[in-house]
């Protein structure tokens, strides 16, 4: 057993990385989650973006800043891909599966290796008043950082669902996702629709790769590890759910954390913690924790 | 009756280069060469034929490997039974996966592969008798009677493999399995509803396919006289497996072999003279290629070439002077780039060079695809 200190200390900083995850994973559960894409370059981009912001942040701009001003480069580059993406596989329709996935795939590594070949393959990171300064509260440090980065997730997040439930945009969006027919009847071009969200995901994989940097420093092979964790919260959450997210991202993130901190069990193991819970999620209740 | 004849002519040709042939550099990397083909045909089984994408080679791939290793260790087993029991092992886990994620669209089995492969590596680099993150060392003993050398034998062994691996996909794809499976990629609901059993044979599929993977695992730490989890349980193997069918073509069995034998050696040959990113590079910029511009795979291109056409006076009158013409237009584009590149480049403008590369490469791929597309479809 845990002694309750530890314990709590590991549900405090599993909380901050959870809204973390949850921040990362959220383009992805507009890409994947609403519209249905097998976007498997989601963390490339998010590295890619991580790496801009790299750039930005030399010229002397604040990272969180770089992130804002990156969304829009972003959503343009969102916008092509689903075009690109919507041209050659599901207008063609046969077989999209296979060669949808494979694209995309081929699509990180050409990412990945575009950034080996611009930065070299070391750790890039970024500098800012509140990245290596903590925060006390009683026997617990906390570093500034996530905190910054836990702010910024609860924003987003709040941004995000309150974009899909008030705006006429966002609602074209949800309705996109539950009936792509009666949307078509009702005289609306659901690929324009599509092409807007599919930005809008992009755009928000931006601001998460301006959260990896000021998390912790970044390297090109990192989306590997990203694949696995932004679509286990995606379909944990259950497809294209906002709040489902969040709470998704908050049981991987405690989970991952209370191993971490667990004396018998420690790093090595916290990678599988995710991946168990999907493989469970995926053979136990496929449409997740609050899929429709 | 061919098959076996040319199979039987391939594997003489290949024991007999292995009692020629002097520099064992050749069989080095023959035998990466040959591994991929067997975990592209392996791959092929459900991915091509079913349209199941399998993220999970590495996964069924290491777990062979370290079956092999382990049971080297423990009990000095020789090779054959390494393979087998390797295999069985691969297969359960297949098994497994299978049942428990196959009932879910194709994405999910995706995905569900992609952490069969986290939760192997971590669950090996736990596990102390298998040595753990650090890995184990082994010793090679002798090789067998009539080989010099082990790297030989080993040749000779994935060679034989890949020959098998090759008869059971092309078993499969022509009896009534492999039809159930293509059904099951052109329209699953239509398939169980003429009654197909879907899910008996996607598990069969996966089942084959993993053990076949964890078969071409078993001889690597023999191979590399080690094993350790980072590099066994590589994303890269699952990038070669998934890439090679998509290249070569996935419908029939000799998609992935061809596609194996033309992306494993041009990776061999850019990874030794140029780097091992340039390698990485060059499968995502094929695999992109032909899965925009070509989804039938070389297959399908040689099939489009090859099929009767109304090759009229004027269209091949028009393709005799417009190839040449667009082939010198793009090489004296590239020339011209390159020079101003390597210009840039010299002057430290790297970041520059990059970007602009990025930007232009969705509209080469997209020109590539029509210009492909012009010379094959009138």
């Amino acid at each position: 057993m845990m002694p309750l200190d530890l314990l709590f200390e590991g549900v405090l900083f599993g909380i901050l990385l959870g809204c973390f995850y949850a921040a990362v994973s959220m383009g992805l559960s507009v890409s994947f989650g609403l519209l249905d894409v097998p976007h498997v370059a989601h963390p490339a981009i998010m590295v890619l973006g991580a790496y801009c912001t790299f750039v930005l942040s030399r010229l002397g701009i604040d990272p969180i800043l770089a992130g804002v001003l990156l969304t829009a480069p972003f959503f343009l580059l969102g916008m092509l891909v689903y075009r690109f993406y919507y041209e050659t596989f599901e207008k063609r329709g046969t077989d999209a599966g296979v060669r949808g996935i494979a694209f995309f795939f081929g699509l990180a590594l050409i990412i990945e290796v575009g950034l080996i070949l611009v930065f070299g393959v070391d750790q890039r990171l970024v500098e800012a008043s509140y990245i290596g300064s903590s925060v006390r509260f009683g026997d617990i440090r906390i570093p500034q950082r996530t905190l910054v980065v836990f702010a910024v997730a609860v924003a987003l997040t709040i941004l995000l669902t309150l974009y899909f439930s008030r705006t006429f945009t966002g609602r074209a969006i949800k309705a996109v996702a539950q009936d792509e027919p009666a949307l078509r009847l009702m005289g609306a071009n659901p690929v324009r629709i599509k092409q807007w969200a599919f930005g809008i995901a992009t755009a928000v994989a931006a601001i998460a790769g301006a959260m990896l940097i000021i998390i912790g420093p970044v390297e090109p092979n990192m989306d590997r590890a990203y694949i696995g964790r932004t679509f286990a919260v995606v379909v944990l959450a259950g497809l294209g759910s906002m709040t489902g997210t969040v709470a998704a991202g908050l049981i991987l993130g405690i989970s991952e954390s209370i191993v971490l901190i667990h004396p018998d069990l420690g790093a090595s193991w916290a990678p599988a913690v995710s991946f168990a819970l999907l493989l469970l999620v995926l053979g136990i209740r496929p449409q997740g924790l609050f899929g429709r | 009756m061919r098959f076996w004849f040319f199979s039987i002519a391939i594997l003489a040709a290949v024991a007999a280069a292995a009692f020629i042939v002097k520099n064992e550099f050749v069989f080095y990397a023959g035998y990466t060469v040959l591994l991929y083909v067997v975990l592209a045909t392996a791959w092929n089984i459900l991915g091509g034929y079913a349209g199941y994408v399998n993220f999970g080679t590495p996964a069924f791939f290491g777990l062979g490997a370290y079956t092999g290793a382990v049971l080297y260790k423990a009990f000095a087993l020789p090779l054959g039974l390494q393979i087998a029991a390797a295999a069985v092992m691969s297969g359960l886990l297949g098994l497994i996966a299978g049942l428990l994620t196959l009932r879910l669209r194709g994405i999910f089995f995706a995905i569900a592969t992609i952490a069969l492969v986290v939760i192997m590596e971590t669950v090996f680099i736990n596990w102390r008798y298998a040595g753990g993150a650090t890995g184990l060392q082994l010793l090679r003993p002798p090789p067998t009677a009539p080989f010099e050398s082990y790297i030989k034998m080993l040749f000779v062994i994935m060679a034989a493999m890949a020959i098998g691996a090759v008869a059971v996909a092309r078993y499969i794809q022509d009896s009534w399995i492999g039809r159930g499976l293509r059904a099951i990629r052109d329209s699953e609901e239509a398939a169980e509803c003429s009654g197909v059993a879907t899910l008996k044979l996607k598990v069969f599929a996966c089942t084959v396919s993993g053990a076949l993977m964890g078969a071409a695992g078993a001889p690597m730490p023999m191979y590399l006289s080690f094993i350790e989890p980072a590099s066994t349980f590589n994303l890269n193997y699952a990038v070669g497996a998934l890439a090679s069918p998509m290249i070569g073509g996935t419908a029939h069995w000799g998609g992935p072999v061809i596609g194996a034998l033309l992306l494993s050696s041009l990776q061999q040959y850019v990874s030794v003279t140029i780097s091992n990113e340039m390698n990485v590079l060059v499968v995502g910029v094929l695999l992109v290629v032909f899965v925009v511009a070509a989804p039938e795979g070389v297959l399908g291109l040689l099939r489009n070439a090859m099929a009767p056409k109304p090759w009229t006076r004027e269209a091949v009158q028009r393709r005799v002077v417009m190839i040449p013409i667009v082939i010198a237009a793009g090489v004296a584009l590239g020339a011209v780039l390159y020079v101003l590149f390597d210009f840039l480049i010299a002057k430290g403008e790297r970041v520059i060079v990059y970007s602009v590369l990025a930007l232009m490469l969705p509209g080469l791929l997209y020109l590539a695809f029509r210009f492909i597309r012009w010379v094959f479809n009138p």
